[in-house]
């Protein structure tokens, strides 16, 4: 068991304390930004990103994980207690939480959703230590052909498998792919509009802070006064004997859930939470209960949404493919560093990794202890008038930004890709396919561009290797699923149109 | 004629209410509790519940007057009260007032200080009893 030799290395390197006082950082920003609705880790990351130039890396990535795991935790909160989730993966926790806490078991809710994320994380990143490394001796072997293929198939499947509308999630994914050709990189200029600070290409985190901050922060000014929703008061989160007994199987149950989606290209945490609720649903000793405030229907996604984003790590550390947003900025904060994640991650960096898996664990451990007394503190940040919040968030966007390059034009960047982030949440487009089509389309180009080379120019070199063509019949089975639900639901418009005209 | 208060859920806009109501009690007037809200926060602890909103009209109604709760997302909480004063042509506007920190009144605007300047009407400035 060398893994757990290395990880023991890394744990020492993580527990110093300008790394402690990094993850401490990390958890409590990452709750606080994940106990507000629509400032989530990933606009976080982006806003951080600056520290990337004066932070050592293994402190900023500490840093990061931090926020990542502790906007997971955070978003329960304020599903329980709003009704509203503060993160897209508790949405279903709001079903049953909220329906608790208004029947009085506020603290039950809270407490279940923080140990069961704990349970979760920490069964979840041991997952992931035993097997990325597994996963990257085995993607070492893989050429450039099946890299091509996987990164099709990563695409393919962050734009057709979330959201209801495969059509948005394609030209979110094409708006991706557009803005991440822009440059010179190939030794042509590709809409640069022949402007020479556009040949450098946009860089990803302009891209990520303009979608997520500027177009967020300009979302909300365009719905500035809402009714406030009615809070559930809540003391100190805690359990009785009954609801122990009644969580634990749905934690493993979600965790069994959370951890392969998140490490699956598109698999994100939506799926999984909510597989989570209906199994509990199903299972469940009490399906009275279910619609009225069942802690199995708490625990269960909570659980499985933080096991799903220590699966994203995955592929993230192994093979280089993000699948979730915030992986996609983690991904570009470890580049900026000049470390690829990828099969040769665990050779070249491998110190850096085993303190990154570490310091998971210490992350996790710290959220639980901070998470379970100060929830009500938590609650109360709900209070902060939104144009304090936002006119904070647009302050750091536009610092972030401008220190990249110190470049008045990516001022003009931001706030037309601003415009492009707010349009998009106009007319409903989901944002990671772009970010990940920014990301991931260079890279797809790259590999192409290698795999033809090497082969001379000869095209049946993308299927000459066996796990491109395995991609391959994956990626045409998910679009004859897409193309056939697309024929059946036409079919089934027309002939109840023909019904309504009969 | 009618009595303006406005109110919040917590000791001074209880100490408003109930000033206001024996005010009106002593004429049989009307009573208008404003209870507004800028919305702009997720929660705002000021703005009373759909359930609470409910008790204050059992309340004035078990006082035996007339009356109605104004509930409501404005841009200023405080022109609000200013204004239901003057449409409903009031004779009096009650406030509860508390003692606020340099750094609360620097950040936080005060919806008493506002309804107590721009009113037209005379204003009675009330605290919770100790």
């Amino acid at each position: 068991m060398d893994s757990l030799g290395l990880l023991a290395d890394g744990l020492a390197s993580a527990a110093t304390p300008q790394n402690l006082l990094y993850a401490v950082l990390g958890v409590l920003l990452g709750t606080l930004v994940g106990v507000l609705p629509g400032i989530g880790p990933a606009m976080t990351l982006a806003l951080l990103f600056p520290i990337t130039y004066a932070v050592p890396v293994d402190s900023a990535l500490i840093m990061f994980a931090g926020i990542y795991y502790g906007g997971m935790y955070g978003g329960s909160t304020t599903s329980i207690l709003l009704n509203t989730p503060g993160e897209s993966s508790s949405v279903v926790t709001a079903i049953e939480g909220n329906k608790m806490a208004k029947a009085g078991r506020a603290s039950q809710a809270l407490a279940t959703a923080a140990i069961g994320s704990f349970v979760a994380g920490t069964i979840g990143t041991l997952l992931l230590v035993l097997l990325a490394p597994t996963v990257s001796e085995w993607v070492v072997e893989l050429g450039a052909p099946s890299y091509v293929a996987i990164l099709l198939l990563a695409l393919l499947a962050v734009s057709a498998a979330l959201g209801a509308s495969k059509l948005r999630g394609f030209i979110s994914l094409f708006l991706g792919l557009t803005i991440g050709l822009v440059g010179t990189s190939t030794g042509q200029a590709r809409l640069t509009f022949d402007q020479p600070l556009l040949a450098d290409g946009i860089d990803v985190v302009i891209v990520a802070v303009a979608i997520f901050a500027i177009g967020e922060a300009l979302w909300v000014a365009a719905h500035l006064r809402r009714a406030p929703l009615e809070i559930t008061p809540v003391g100190q989160p805690w359990m009785s004997r009954s609801d122990w007994g009644r969580s634990w199987k749905p934690w493993l149950r979600g965790t069994a859930y959370g951890f392969p989606f998140g490490a699956m290209p598109a698999g994100g945490a939506e799926v999984p939470t909510f597989l989570s609720y209906l199994t509990e649903k199903r299972l469940s000793k009490h399906p009275e209960e279910f619609g009225k405030g069942a802690i199995e229907g708490v625990a269960g996604p909570e659980a499985a949404n933080n096991a799903s984003a220590a699966g994203t790590l995955v592929p993230l550390l192994a093979i280089g493919i993000p699948t979730t947003a915030t992986a996609a900025i983690i991904l570009d904060a470890m580049r900026s560093y000049g470390i690829q994640p990828g099969p040769q991650l665990f050779d070249n960096n491998g110190a850096l990794v085993w303190t990154l898996l570490a310091s998971l664990f210490i992350a996790n451990t710290l959220l639980l202890v901070l998470n379970l007394p100060l929830a009500p503190v938590w609650a109360k940040l709900l209070r902060i008038p939104r144009p304090y919040l936002y006119a904070g968030i647009l302050f750091f966007a536009a610092l972030g930004s401008y220190s990249i390059s110190f470049e008045p034009f990516d001022l003009l960047l931001l706030i037309v890709l601003g415009l492009l982030g707010l349009a998009m949440r106009r007319f409903g487009l989901p944002v990671l396919p772009l970010i990940v089509g920014v990301i991931l389309g260079p890279d797809l180009e790259g590999k192409l561009t290698e795999a033809l080379a090497l082969s001379g120019g000869d095209v049946s070199t993308l299927w000459s290797e066996p796990v491109a063509v395995v991609c391959y019949v994956v990626l045409a089975g998910i679009l004859a699923v897409l193309a056939v639900n697309a024929v059946r639901r036409r079919r089934s418009a027309t002939s109840t149109d023909q019904e309504v005209a009969a | 004629m009618t009595v303006v208060v406005a109110y919040s859920p917590d000791p001074y806009g209880e100490a408003a209410l109930e000033a206001a109501l024996e005010e009106a009690a002593v004429r049989r007037e009307r009573v208008v509790v404003v209870n507004a809200t800028k919305g702009d926060a997720y929660v705002d602890p000021r703005f009373a519940t759909a359930d609470q909103v409910e008790d204050l009209t059992a309340r004035i109604a078990a006082a035996g007057l007339d009356g109605v709760v104004l509930h409501e997302v404005v841009d200023d909480v405080g022109a609000a009260v200013v204004a239901a004063a003057e449409s409903g042509g009031a004779r009096l506007v009650v406030v509860g007032v508390r003692h606020r920190s340099p750094v609360g009144k620097a950040i936080m605007g005060s919806v008493s200080q506002r309804v107590i300047l721009d009113a037209t009407v005379p204003v009675l400035a009330v605290k919770p009893q100790r």
